[in-house]
């Protein structure tokens, strides 16, 4: 069966919102075959979708499962495109590390972030659940990234940012990194309170945040 | 509980299901409670915070209400102390309560998708070790199907018996400071 691009971008988008992953796949591989570029792929049907997914969370139209199978099959999806986008050789937007702080396992909404992130040409290195502070400070010596995020859920672990603040200062870490928290009782304010550079509410905010956050550190360092 | 201490109470529930959207708790709570001033000498909410972190606290201010204690419900039955210290030495615990046990297919298996999508069951389930049942009138029908929870969650159980005794205790004090309040 031939498709149009069009019908490819369609059927991408369609499929992607409805997590029919096997299909997202093929829809895949059709267009590379076509001669689509991965690129197009993924800021003309994936990304939008996952966009609309999180749109239709927010209005309540859907429930955490529909979530994760749309972002299931976008994860399929980036799978087959991430060694294609790394020859193309564009330039990785941002190094990111994520993970959710000590004492919580919830982890889907950290998830779909990194999803997104990725997607957007950031490289994301997911330190997982359960992350320490000490934990944090390696991956950030090891890793160098420009951003860091911390992800909870629980109201008893919510202290854990500023646990993992205070590593940061210590390790003499804080400026070198932005630093950014999220996750379902995060607010604005409660990142202010904890010193954090940024937070964001869902995954398509967090990589408009996260990249006016680089802007300006960069900005900042060609002053 | 309220018919055996006579309490001169009506129960007035929300569905249980509001948990899995708690940004939705604070406003029905409001509702129903600006309803129920209009007949009723005195309201009191049977929350915890259940994960509104703070707007419900907000709504009790602004209407004058007071609540139950805790974060959770699971405080409410096993002590806020208690719990905190469980879940510190075992974060990946999941709680049971007798009517999680007993409406695991509706409240949890069905919202979580997990009949029409097995396949997420990692995706929800992957970091946990353990299943902790705050069991409060354990009997044997309770404890089956507890054991078949823990199944289904690939989980080692573990039964905590925790009575009803701290509820109650926590329903008295509302009580007690509603009507004297
Ligand atoms: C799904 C869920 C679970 C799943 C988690 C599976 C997993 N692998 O993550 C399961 C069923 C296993 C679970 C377990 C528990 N849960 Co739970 N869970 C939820 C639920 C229903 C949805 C959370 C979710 O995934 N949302 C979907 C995602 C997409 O949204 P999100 O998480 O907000 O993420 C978005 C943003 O926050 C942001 N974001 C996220 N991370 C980051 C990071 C950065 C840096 C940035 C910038 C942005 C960002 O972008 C994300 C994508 O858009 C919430 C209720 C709710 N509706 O919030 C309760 C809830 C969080 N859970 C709660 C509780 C109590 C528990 C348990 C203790 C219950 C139990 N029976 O044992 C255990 C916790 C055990 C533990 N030790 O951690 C409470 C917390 C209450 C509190 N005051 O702390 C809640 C609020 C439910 C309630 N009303 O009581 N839970």
């Amino acid at each position: 069966m031939t498709s149009s691009p069009e019908e490819i971008l369609r059927g991408l988008f369609d499929e992607t919102l409805v997590g029919n992953a096997p299909r997202v796949l093929e829809l895949t591989e059709e267009g590379l075959a076509l001669g689509m570029e991965p690129q197009t792929l993924l800021f003309e049907a994936l990304i939008p979708s996952l966009e609309e997914v999180g749109a239709r969370f927010e209005r309540g139209d859907f429930f955490v499962p529909e979530m994760l199978i749309a972002g299931r099959a976008m994860a399929g999806a980036m799978e087959r495109l991430r060694p294609l986008l790394a020859e193309t050789g564009v330039e990785t937007v941002g190094k990111f590390v994520m993970g959710t702080v000590k004492g919580d396992v919830h982890d889907i909404g950290k998830n779909l972030v990194n999803i997104m992130l990725e997607g957007a040409g950031f490289e994301v290195i997911d330190l997982g659940v359960q992350v320490a502070p000490e934990k944090f400070v390696s991956a950030i010596e090891e890793h160098h990234p420009d951003i860091v995020g911390f992800s909870a859920f629980l109201t008893t672990t919510m202290p854990m940012f500023k646990a993992n603040m205070n590593a940061l200062e210590k390790a003499g870490l804080r400026d070198s990194v932005v630093v950014m928290v999220g996750g379902a009782p995060v607010t604005q304010e409660y990142a202010d309170a904890v010193g954090a550079d940024g937070y964001a509410a869902d995954a398509s905010a967090t990589v408009k945040k996260a990249k006016a956050l680089l802007h300006e550190k960069r900005a900042k360092v060609t002053a | 509980m309220v018919a055996r201490r006579e309490w001169p109470v009506d129960i007035h529930p929300l569905p249980p299901l509001l948990h899995n959207q708690p940004q939705l708790i604070a406003g029905e709570v409001r509702r129903l409670a600006v309803e129920l001033l209009a007949s009723y000498d005195a309201v009191a909410v049977g929350y915890a915070d259940c994960g509104t972190y703070g707007a419900l606290d907000a709504v009790c201010d602004e209407l004058g209400l007071k609540r139950l204690p805790g974060l959770h419900c699971y405080d409410l039955y096993d002590g806020e102390a208690r719990l905190a210290a469980r879940l510190e030495a075992e974060p990946g615990t999941y709680l049971l309560t007798d009517f999680l046990v007993r409406s695991f297919e509706r409240t949890v298996v069905r919202e979580l998708g997990l009949d029409r999508y097995p396949e997420l069951h990692d995706d929800y389930f992957r970091h946990y070790t353990r299943v902790v049942w705050l069991a409060q009138e354990p009997d044997a029908e309770l404890r089956t199907l507890a054991q078949q929870v823990a199944e289904r969650l690939r989980l080692p159980l573990t039964v905590v018996p925790t009575g009803t005794g701290r509820l109650e205790a926590a329903m008295a004090d509302l009580l007690s400071s509603v009507i004297s309040g």
